[in-house]
């Protein structure tokens, strides 16, 4: 079973990584941008049965840093 | 005094931390590996040192706070032994918790490598005993990752209860409220992005760091 943990920076938090991408942008001509914001994805394998609740432990003791990052936790079913 | 400095796979500042320490207190720090569940008996001082501590991996500081050895270090702080985080040790002293906010990537992007001027805003605290509040001192810094955040709450509390020790007298990082170091609630963990034991010595650009330790030595032993 694999999941997908998907870690932003909190609104409000300034991003300077998401600002120079957004700078380049601009400067390759794409001008209908208005604003990037950087994250990480983390994709886990995990034993069959891994519970939400642990995953989401996974997340707060180390994936993100709760202070100035959100996460959220994508499941992907496999065949 | 029984110094112990944390030594993480790629600290860097290690051995300017012990070199200071021994100079100023006269005593070899014990380096303690990050793997070691415990420190020396009787370590009255704790020293987390600068680098770049498992590579930067996931977050500066992320791996480092998760490792066996802080289990022991915030042990020893709740019992009140002094700790103090340097750079690097700033980003595992948040990261473990053992300190409020966060440290984000410098809000220019750029590594910024120079001496910086910094206010003492407050001179009550074990570590800086020896300097007068609103004194100016200059350390150098080396980080890339300095650029100190919090929520506005958290801001106001280190301000009001005189937890800010040092401030940026210049624009550096980015930082909220141009803050460079902070304690904790209890005033018996320090950490800040400067490197004051890299200013020990007249040969090596200034000495505006030894009062730091000299005020550690003078309260600790």
């Amino acid at each position: 079973m694999k999941a997908r943990v998907f870690i932003t920076l909190k609104n409000g938090v300034l991003d300077p990584q998401g600002k120079a991408i957004h700078h380049a942008l601009e400067g390759l001509g794409f001008s209908g941008v208005n604003d990037v914001r950087a994250g990480k994805m983390i994709e886990l394998d995990l034993t069959d049965g891994t519970s939400d609740v642990d995953i989401e432990d996974m997340c707060r003791k180390l994936l993100a840093n709760t202070v100035i990052e959100n996460f959220r936790i994508e499941r992907l079913e496999t065949a | 005094m029984k110094s112990a400095v944390v030594v993480f796979p790629g600290s860097n500042c290690d051995r300017d931390l012990a070199v200071a320490l021994e100079q100023i207190t006269g005593r070899k720090p014990a380096m303690v590996w990050h793997k070691d569940a415990e420190l020396p008996d009787g370590t009255d001082f704790i020293g987390i040192p600068g680098g770049f501590s498992y590579g930067d991996y996931l977050r500066s500081g992320a791996m480092a706070a998760r490792s066996p050895v802080m289990t022991a270090v915030k042990e020893a702080a709740e019992r009140g032994v002094p700790v103090i985080g340097i750079c690097n040790g700033f980003q595992v002293l948040t990261e473990a918790g053992l300190l409020p906010g966060a440290l984000m990537r410098n809000a220019r992007l750029s590594f910024v490598c120079r001496n910086v001027p910094l206010r003492v805003e407050n001179s009550q605290s074990l570590f800086t005993a020896g300097y007068q509040a609103g004194e100016t001192v200059t350390f150098p810094v080396a980080h890339h990752d300095g650029n100190y955040q919090a929520d506005p709450e958290a801001l106001d509390r280190l301000e009001g209860e005189g937890r800010v020790a040092f401030r940026y007298l210049e624009e550096c990082n980015g930082s909220a409220r141009d803050i460079a170091g902070i304690l904790n609630d209890a005033g018996n963990v320090l950490g800040l992005m400067p490197h004051p034991e890299r200013v020990v010595e007249a040969a090596h650009g200034g000495t505006d760091g030894r009062r730091l330790f000299e005020g550690l030595l003078e309260t600790v032993a």
